[in-house]
């Protein structure tokens, strides 16, 4: 019984919401911006890896190639739409 | 809300269209009681988790859509033909624009490349079945609940009207107020989640399911075209998800993400919407080059010519479609380093590009070239598509792009490549493969006949709208002054877009004929091909392969054909396949209730249906279904039967 119930789902699915609810702080208290932001970008990171390793299972991947393949174009093309859009939308931007 | 509301009114066109699809549905359902076809309709096609037909139904549905759209694009064309014409208000030309693009790209290139793709992947790589058989199934129902609901927008509540693009601030809720745009974001996030289950479904079938010594550098080009594209798929329709979702927010609750006040950036759509928007166009053209060099290898007798700068290629082609997205919008005021920067990348696209057509052309070189209808749609595309390529490199340079962007020019450029690359592709590509699934070929010299009405008029419509487009007329106006001059080519394009409908009507005579009287082909390799799936026997038994093929090297049929050597051996085995289910269905039909409750704001059912969404979810979570086996003595009978042998 102990292996059929899903228990790393469950605690996955509890973290994202008191996750959501932490984020929601940021708006629910007045705030600095930049304090706002750091507790935005923790939660970002935080909720990340609970996806990876509470419902993808990251750990249990016999190939490491692959998994790091995939990561890695992950990464860079998550990495490109951020930092490319603010090269577009800030930094590049000429009429202020 | 009141009825008026509710339904669009005031239009003659609309109410014959609300007319038809009353009398279109009647049709259906008399029809189908008539001939007692309800359950052979529920259990082969509802129910079906068949790669085979859910291909079959994913390409009638994009035929389907191409009328719907093509029906969109001669009431432009007829409402341009001349100058100030009334044929259509400016709100009505609004939207029909609006829903010409979305369908063309979203509803009918994506499921025709997704049906071709689902039809021909397993038995490429010679598998039984993709890898989730029951998610391909969840996938198509979602695609059509989105799709359906894109399509009665334009009789209940109003089309989507701000573009295919939808720029905000035009598609906010204060200068839009209409439903319009809720449909847009709530089809659009209903088909998408679709389409992104396909992409990991194929993704997975290609990885772990090719046959015993099928190496990824011998796998069929198409195979790997659609490797790519799915990879594509996967990193970009999250962005799509994303933006959608801050766009319902932003229309539906309030939100301010794109907004010109309260630090919302109205222009940010724009951005994100083209991370997204640019990889599409690569993902509706790579499966697109796939096909070509399947069918360029197969009538020039030889095998392609540079397969691993093919694949090569097509690597960076995947790598820079994340890189170029801002040469959409030079002309939105950024500094020199940015439009520097992705005119740039975006020339550098055209190097690979340059790199496929060459080996193409090098692959006809010394062929044996034979003119089938397949062949020559993929012989025209190569010059067509090269003109759609080289005024891209114009486009590309953002100096120059401030003369062309949002003219004509831009309109030309982008149907001179679409229709090439993509419709070109996907026709040839059902040309070509429809014997495999079927087991007769479309009658050739009809085909040509179309190919010719289709090229020929495509060009008559097309062309003319590059010079329009340089003497300064923008897309997306619904009329012109006289003075202008924009008349006479005006005029040649809508008499090239009769043209273009008249080929299609009779592409659906070549089929409809080719029913009836085709001769049926016995041999299952009518073209004498070279890959896996023309091994079987056509039509494809449900299990594909009896014996699955072994595979050492690139064309693995065709060495077996040349060298006498057998793709198989060993006796029958016991097959394994997966059940057929209606929960796709009915989880489909839910989306689509679901999404109409929601594009109105009706929270109680919206919640209803959200609910069952959950439960049906919950239901397949803790279903038992180990699927059926299919005895020896069935294949047998099976093989002896299709392969025309006498027991």
């Amino acid at each position: 019984m102990k292996k059929l119930f899903p228990i790393q789902h469950v605690m996955g699915y509890l973290f994202s919401l008191i996750l959501s609810v932490v984020a929601l702080s940021v708006i629910l208290w007045d705030m600095s911006v930049a304090l706002g932001l750091t507790i935005l970008l923790i939660c970002a990171a935080v909720q990340m890896s609970v996806q990876l390793f509470m419902f993808m299972h990251i750990g249990e991947n016999k190939s490491k190639t692959a998994l790091y393949t995939n990561l890695g174009y992950a990464l860079l093309v998550g990495l490109i739409t951020i930092f490319g859009t603010l090269f577009t939308m800030i930094w590049g931007y000429q009429i202020k | 809300m009141k009825w008026d509301e509710f339904f669009v009114t005031g239009e003659p066109m609309i109410y014959g269209a609300m007319a038809s699809i009353v009398l279109a549905s009647l049709a259906i359902v008399v029809g189908l009681t008539y001939f007692k076809k309800w359950g052979y309709l529920w259990r082969e096609w509802l129910t079906t988790v068949d790669h085979k037909k859910i291909g079959i139904m994913y390409i009638i549905a994009a035929l389907l859509m191409l009328f719907r759209g093509g029906m969109d694009g001669l009431l432009m064309r007829a409402q341009l033909a001349i100058p100030e014409n009334g044929l259509l208000d400016a709100q009505h030309y609004n939207e029909i624009f609006t829903t010409h693009g979305l369908i063309m790209i979203l509803f009918m290139a994506m499921p025709f490349v997704i049906g071709l793709m689902n039809v021909v992947i397993p038995l490429q790589i010679g598998a039984r079945d993709v890898a989730f058989p029951r998610l391909n199934a969840v996938s198509f129902w979602l695609f059509f609940a989105g799709a359906m609901l894109l399509n009665i927008s334009f009789v209940i509540g109003g089309s989507p009207d701000a573009g295919w693009t939808a720029y905000f601030p035009l598609a906010s809720i204060e200068l839009s107020p209409t439903v319009g745009n809720n449909y847009y974001s709530i089809a659009l996030q209903i088909a998408g989640i679709g389409t992104l289950l396909t992409s990991v479904n194929f993704l997975v079938t290609i990885l772990k399911m090719r046959a015993p010594g099928m190496k990824l550098m011998r796998m069929p080009m198409f195979t790997w075209s659609v490797l790519i594209t799915n990879v594509i798929i996967l990193f970009a329709f999250p962005v799509l998800t994303v933006s959608l979702a801050l766009m319902m927010f932003d229309r539906m609750f309030g939100a301010q993400f794109f907004t010109m006040a309260n630090g919302g950036m109205d222009m940010l759509w724009a951005n994100l919407f083209w991370v997204w928007g640019h990889p599409e166009v690569y993902i509706v053209i790579l499966p697109a080059f796939g096909i070509y060099s399947e069918i360029i290898s197969t009538f020039s007798r030889k095998n392609l010519y540079g397969y691993k700068s093919m694949v090569y290629s097509m690597v960076i082609i995947s790598l820079l479609s994340f890189l170029v997205w801002a040469h959409h919008f030079y002309t939105m005021g950024h500094g020199v380093t940015v439009n520097g920067f992705f005119s740039i990348s975006t020339m550098a696209i055209a190097v690979p590009t340059g790199v496929k057509i060459f080996n193409w052309l090098f692959t006809l070189r010394k062929g044996k070239i034979e003119f089938t209808t397949p062949m020559l749609y993929s012989l025209a595309f190569i010059p067509i598509f090269t003109i759609g390529g080289v005024t891209g490199v114009m486009l590309a340079m953002a100096s120059a792009d401030y003369q062309y962007h949002n003219t004509m020019f831009l309109v030309a450029h982008f149907h001179y490549v679409l229709i090439p690359g993509t419709v070109f592709a996907v026709l040839a590509g059902f040309y070509y493969w429809f014997p495999k699934l079927f087991g007769f070929r479309l009658n050739d010299k009809q085909g040509k006949r179309a190919f010719w009405l289709i090229a020929v008029s495509f060009n008559v419509t097309f062309l003319p709208l590059f010079f329009l487009g340089l003497k300064g007329m923008t897309r997306r106006t619904f009329t012109y002054s006289a003075e202008t001059g924009f008349g006479p080519l005006n005029m040649l394009a809508s008499i090239g877009a009769v043209g273009l409908a008249l080929g299609f009507v009779y592409l659906v005579y070549n089929i409809y004929w080719s029913f009836r009287y085709a001769p049926r082909d016995t041999t299952g390799d009518p073209w004498d091909a070279r890959t896996l799936e023309w091994s079987t026997p056509s039509p494809v038994p449900e299990y594909n392969f009896a014996l699955i093929p072994k595979v050492d090297g690139l064309d693995p049929f065709w060495n077996s054909k040349k060298t006498g050597q057998p793709l198989t051996e060993g006796e029958y085995e016991e097959i394994h396949m997966p059940n057929n289910s209606g929960q796709p269905f009915i989880l489909g039909m839910i989306f689509m209730a679901f999404g109409f409750c929601m594009v109105f704001s009706w929270w109680v059912p919206s919640i209803v249906f959200g609910i069952g969404i959950v439960i049906m979810l919950a239901v397949r979570s803790f279903e038992r279904d180990h699927g059926r086996h299919i005895s020896v003595k069935e294949i047998k009978e099976t093989e002896q039967r299709l392969r025309g042998e006498q027991s």
